[in-house]
């Protein structure tokens, strides 16, 4: 069983598990940008050539 | 096995199916972890409150774990001149500042329900605060200096001193009275938590774990990406 009622302390663990998701997500997002973003720079610069 | 892994090429190589694999298994760990979370009954005497621990606790070890990759790294990067350690390290910082925001942030959500206060100067807390400021001046100082070569080596010294850091938010709760409770689960006695609990904070630690290795593989392959333009766009100008 799943308990989703927090009670009187749902204003303390919500607001935890938002901000842990919003920081984890910014990991993820931000990590995969910068690495599409340099790739596709590598390849722009050596012509087109696939970065590996 | 890391000499080998040592060449930018091999690590491009091996990382492009790891940090997928790793990022895949971080998934399931935290899917199941966030579904033991809320499966568990609220502790007799934190209530529900006892759920902010299964984010709180891994942020926390990995706050300290980050840092420890982040140091090694410069190690190799200070004493070696190796450049894939330089981006290792480079790489490493913004997570484990990230991670140890969230230890302070979510330990604090915790601290008002059951201390009555939001933040205390107890050893354990200012000295993950320090850690905090470890990494972000390791991030400033990287801005601040332009010449890569010495940015690196700059940074790299800072992280070393750093470390010395680490041992005390370890053991702060051990060497000085402390409002933060003590070691709970690598105990001579074995874990103080009750086996129910464990389940859940196993599955997110790992998960966090998990989560990093794919995320410091990811970022390691931008940072060589990021040198080999700049290196490519100094060569077109030049």
């Amino acid at each position: 069983m799943i308990h989703l009622d927090m009670g009187k302390y749902a204003v303390f663990v919500w607001p935890v598990y938002a901000i842990s998701a919003a920081v984890l997500t910014w990991m993820v997002a931000d990590s995969l940008a910068r690495a599409r973003r340099w790739r596709r720079e590598v390849e722009r610069l050596s012509r087109g050539k696939p970065a590996p | 096995m890391i000499a080998a892994l040592a060449n930018p090429q091999r690590f491009l190589a091996v990382s492009r199916w790891a940090a997928p694999l790793l990022g895949a298994v971080a998934a399931v760990l935290l899917a199941a972890g966030l579904w033991r979370a809320f499966a568990v009954p609220p502790d007799y005497q934190q209530g529900e409150t006892v759920r902010i621990l299964f984010v709180h606790v891994p942020s926390a070890e990995l706050s300290l774990f980050v840092y420890v990759c982040l140091a090694g790294a410069s190690f190799f990067g200070v004493i070696f001149r190796h450049a894939l350690a330089d981006a290792a390290a480079r790489a490493a910082a913004p997570l484990g500042a990230g991670f140890t925001a969230l230890a302070l942030i979510t330990g604090s959500f915790w601290g008002k329900p059951m201390w009555g206060a939001w933040w205390v100067w107890d050893p354990r807390l200012t000295s993950e605060l320090i850690l905090l400021l470890f990494y972000l001046g390791y991030l400033a100082l990287q801005a601040a200096i332009e010449d890569e070569a010495k940015a690196d080596r700059a940074c790299g010294i800072l992280a070393l001193v750093g470390s010395i850091n680490v041992p005390i938010v370890y053991y702060s709760v051990d060497w000085w009275n402390s409002l933060h409770q003590g070691e709970s689960i690598f105990t001579k006695n074995g874990p103080l938590v009750a086996g129910v609990y464990l389940w859940p904070w196993g599955l997110m630690t790992f998960g966090y774990i998990f989560l990093f290795g794919s995320l410091w593989l990811v970022r390691t392959r931008a940072e060589i990406w990021r040198r080999r333009a700049r290196a490519l766009a100094l060569r077109a100008a030049g």
